[in-house]
């Protein structure tokens, strides 16, 4: 007996229900039925028997055979049976089920019915899953519903439109006339669909962009109807008038108005007046407001305008509702490039919402904030970033460290606070950083020389408190290595005073090699510093030679080469040991070793075996034969060599012989590494007039980072005074003009004044710069302006 | 335009999907599987918008549903929220008080009433009225003996 369920019954089966396996019987139950059903002759219930399918399928289970029931159910002439039918089709079918292709007829002759809801059927079915073949056969038919019907059927019939132009392109052209005149029309429905139909060809099309232009008075008109108009009943949404339109025209219009200067003041005083007026205290009134500011923003805008905008976007900010501070953000982070100025005003702010509590804000904040540092506030603002990444959710913490070390580096007030900023970075967060921040801050503290007794006793502080974050141990070790000589000093200029015997170092070296928390790589730091100390220590040389002995036959093949070596080092070549574990030479900056990313990675992982082409280099004084050796024994392993050991740590002076040019790609990668006498940036003379010359120097500071230095100077009998620059750049380029050194000239060259000026220029475009001139000299005001298309580079 | 439209309870169970684009029965439960984890975890008083993929999800919860819908980059995620509300008040006054039940119950009609306010994504109709009375006129059209269609004309 089969059981036969009106759809609400069912419902209530299937929910009453108590386990899993219960729902399943009742369902395979209903399922036969409804089978048995369809292949049953008309009987007045099918629309409520596909429903009952439908039902089903939302559940999750299969309902594919269905399919033909909709196609059947489409063709029917009742209107109850074809609603369902339609339902089920736009559920059950899509363009990639072959069954759908048997629709294609029903929607044409429902198109055409005589009754507008059947007609809507059609459309809505069409617009929903019509295939590409579907929509080019229908086309015509629906461009003439959308000229000549009521104003329900037009309306449907622009969506209908739209869904069409997305699916084949080229049919574009063949709406475009009919959605002009639509503009014409009063229903706000049909409206509606036309601004979505031109925004559609439009965005397409930039020709038939072009001829929408024309419209955009008519835009204006409409509008400002709404904007002005009294209550209507009808469209009224908190005291706005039909939000959904305004929305969307104000979109059309950003359209239409960017890069074109005509349209965008055709459309200014209208956007200034719904800035102005509309009501902001609920979020309908917002989103009107939000919409107005990004279509400010990104069209010709007189700059009022656009101040008025951006205050708009700092008024969101102190907003209650979070969702108003979270598209705050966002819109500032799209002008934060061009506009920097304005949104710097607002930094306070976005910088408490790194304290929100809800993630999404958290991360605009984030990103907001980073690109918000600046020379000007790098210390105050590091001071809240670092106090965010400690508490900040993990998904997050990657992109903060990168983002501090970036801001770091960019904009260090000093070389210590540097080096601490990173330390604090490793020490919260030491997980979470990228892999080359280790090397990038062994050469960091290498080249800060006068801070080597700092670090070292500030790392290995932290060594004793925590072995845990890998980044931080393998700096530390490395530094204790390099600088352990100066920690078991005991004395150090920026720290307090601490006993450190030697036995502690070796402690707290062993330690990392023993522990289970450490990396195979930090193991090998530890037993390579450890290896390093042999030649910086005094009393305890015994003890490095029997840890170096242990790790001989240690199950970690890495572990157990170094050590041989090391051992090697001890016994067959210890009078070589000195000058191999001697102080590393300072390493150029911006050297093709030293860049950011990849690269970096590739010369880390070379630089250390390339050392021994330079010890080959270096030591032109051992015999060939023994060289070669120290080439065998030192293969594979991250020792450092050292230069000349006479030399020390002043850079020596390279016999630069022919077999420091064999070797290939690995010198090449050492080529920054020589010690070259650093060559002078070459200034070019960009300004010489009044006895006033501009000189400018530029130097690459990574790939769309460049530093210009620009040097004034004086040449005349007088001297000169409130002598300023002022530089504009590119639209894509970011420009930060740092603090001059002054702004009197003296007289007949007696001193200069510099300024430097921090470009971005991420879309590499073609680098102008724009200087303006204004000084006093003998009681007169001049000013000039000069254009620099080529910048020299370092 | 709006790429889908889900509602679900807090348990995850789904009410009412619509989808504005060709996706496969596998897809589809993989976006409905992402946007419950997504979103039912969330917090009471976090925002209402959640980045996910290229889209931009925006969600509400009214009683014991999630209306929860995925927007293109350029949507305005405000707006989004109104477009939202607009449907539960138009269920709201169709069903008269209305509460999940009924849009279990009637998931039919709720998809009726979803297709006269929006369409390929896009809303349709911004009149409330509008709305209403096109609901009642179709309803009214399925009741009576008008079903019993003549021929169409041409």
């Amino acid at each position: 007996c089969v059981l036969h369920l009106p759809l609400q019954e069912m419902i209530r089966a299937i929910r009453s229900a108590r386990t899993q396996c219960e729902e399943r019987g009742v369902i395979q139950r209903e399922c036969a039925a409804i089978r048995a059903q369809f292949r049953q002759a008309d009987n007045g219930g099918r629309s409520h028997n596909l429903a009952k399918l439908l039902y089903v399928h939302m559940l999750g289970y299969p309902a594919h055979f269905g399919q033909m029931e909709c196609v059947r159910m489409i063709a029917s002439p009742r209107y109850s049976e074809k609603r369902v039918g339609y339902l089920g089709a736009m559920m059950l079918l899509d363009e990639k089920q072959d069954a759908s292709l048997l629709i294609t007829n029903s929607i044409k002759n429902d198109l055409s019915h005589s009754n507008q809801y059947v007609q809507s059927l059609a459309l809505c079915t069409l617009a929903c899953m019509g295939s590409a073949e579907m929509c080019r056969d229908l086309a015509p038919e629906i461009d003439r519903l959308l000229r000549a019907s009521n104003s329900y059927i037009k309306k449907k019939a622009a969506l209908c439109a739209v869904h069409i132009v997305r699916k084949v392109h080229d049919l574009g052209e063949l709406f475009a006339p009919a959605a002009r005149s639509l503009l014409a029309e009063k229903n706000h429905g049909v409206l509606h669909g036309a601004v979505v139909l031109i925004t559609e060809l439009c965005e397409r099309n930039p020709e038939t962009l072009e001829r929408f232009r024309k419209t955009v008075p008519d835009l204006v008109q409409i509008m400002k109807g709404l904007v002005i108009s009294g209550y209507s009943p009808e469209h009224d949404v908190a005291g706005i008038s039909d939000p959904f339109l305004q929305v969307r025209i104000l979109r059309l219009l950003r359209i239409l108005g960017r890069n074109n200067e005509a349209a965008s003041d055709a459309m200014n005083d209208l956007l200034a007046q719904v800035a102005t007026n509309t009501d902001s205290t609920k979020t309908v009134g917002n989103a009107v407001l939000y919409e107005t500011v990004l279509t400010v923003l990104d069209i010709k805008s007189e700059s009022g305008l656009r101040v008025l905008a951006v205050n708009i976007l700092g008024r969101f900010l102190l907003n209650n509702d979070r969702n108003i501070r979270y598209i705050a953000m966002t819109s500032l982070q799209r002008i934060v490039g061009t506009d920097h100025n304005a949104v710097q005003r607002h930094r306070g702010t976005i910088v408490d919402c790194l304290k929100d509590q809800d993630a999404s804000v958290k991360r605009r904040a984030l990103e907001l904030s980073l690109a918000l540092v600046s020379a000007t506030n790098i210390r105050s603002m590091m001071k809240e970033l670092l106090l965010f990444l400690s508490s900040c959710p993990l998904e997050l913490r990657a992109q903060a460290a990168s983002g501090i070390f970036n801001a770091a580096e960019r904009y260090a007030p000093s070389q210590r606070w540097h080096i601490d900023t990173i330390l604090h970075v490793l020490t919260t967060a030491g997980g979470d950083v990228r892999d080359e921040t280790v090397p990038n801050l062994i050469q960091l503290i290498t080249n800060t020389s006068e801070l080597h007794c700092y670090t070292v006793h500030k790392l290995y502080r932290a060594l004793l408190s925590d072995i845990s974050q890998q980044s931080l141990v393998q700096v530390a070790c490395w530094c204790i290595g390099e600088y352990g000589d100066l920690l078991l000093r005991g004395e150090c200029q920026e720290t307090e005073p601490v006993q450190v015997t030697e036995d502690d170092v070796l402690d707290a070296l062993e330690t990392v090699l023993q522990s289970h928390m450490s990396a195979p790589a930090t193991r090998g730091f530890a037993l390579t510093a450890t290896m390093k100390l042999s030649t910086r220590i005094t009393d305890n040389v015994d003890r490095i030679r029997s840890i170096v002995s242990i790790y001989g036959s240690c199950i970690d093949v890495e572990l157990q080469q170094r050590a041989v070596e090391y051992n090697a080092l001890f016994k067959k070549y210890d009078h070589m040991r000195a000058a191999v574990l001697e102080r590393m030479p300072v390493i150029e900056k911006n050297s093709p070793g030293h860049t950011n990313g990849e690269s970096t990675r590739e010369a880390v992982k070379e630089v250390q075996p390339a050392k021994v082409k330079q010890a080959e280099t270096l030591l032109p004084q051992q015999p060939a034969s023994q060289v070669c050796d120290l080439l065998d024994l030192l293969g594979g392993s991250e020792e450092p060599l050292q230069p000349n050991p006479a030399v020390g740590s002043t850079l020596p002076v390279l016999p630069v012989s022919t077999s420091s040019t064999a070797g290939g790609d690995l010198l090449d990668l050492l080529g920054g590494l020589e010690p070259t006498p650093l060559t002078p940036a070459p200034t070019v003379t960009v300004y010489e007039k009044g006895g006033v010359t501009l000189t400018l120097s530029s130097e690459k500071q990574s790939d769309s980072g460049l530093t210009v230095t620009l040097t004034a100077c004086n040449s005349t009998d007088s001297d000169i005074s409130s002598f300023t620059l002022q530089a504009a750049v590119p639209k894509s380029v970011q420009l930060h003009m740092k603090a001059p050194s002054g702004d009197s000239l003296p007289a007949r060259g007696a001193a200069k004044v510099t300024q430097m000026v921090a470009l971005s220029n991420p879309n590499k475009v073609n680098l102008k710069m724009r200087i303006r001139i204004s000084y006093t000299s003998q009681g007169s005001a001049f000013q000039d302006t000069v254009q620099v298309d080529s910048f020299p580079e370092h | 335009m709006i790429r889908f439209l889900l509602l679900f309870s807090r348990q995850g169970k789904l009410r009412l999907q619509k989808w504005f684009t060709p996706l496969t029965d596998r897809e589809k439960k993989k976006v409905i599987r992402d946007m419950t984890m997504l979103v039912l975890p969330r917090p009471p008083r976090s925002s209402n918008f959640v980045q996910w993929r290229d889209l931009k999800i925006v969600y509400k919860r009214y009683a014991s549903l999630y209306f929860c819908a995925g927007l293109e980059q350029h949507d305005n995620e405000l707006l989004a929220l109104e477009v939202l509300h607009r449907y539960v008040e138009l269920l709201d006054k169709y069903f008269g008080n209305v509460c999940e039940l009924d849009i279990i119950f009637n998931f039919e009609k709720a998809y009726f009433i979803l297709d006269e306010f929006l369409m390929g994504g896009e809303i349709l109709e911004t009149s409330k009225l509008a709305v209403g009375a096109t609901m009642e006129e179709a309803d009214t059209l399925q009741e009576t003996m008008e079903e019993y269609m003549s021929k169409p004309a041409y």
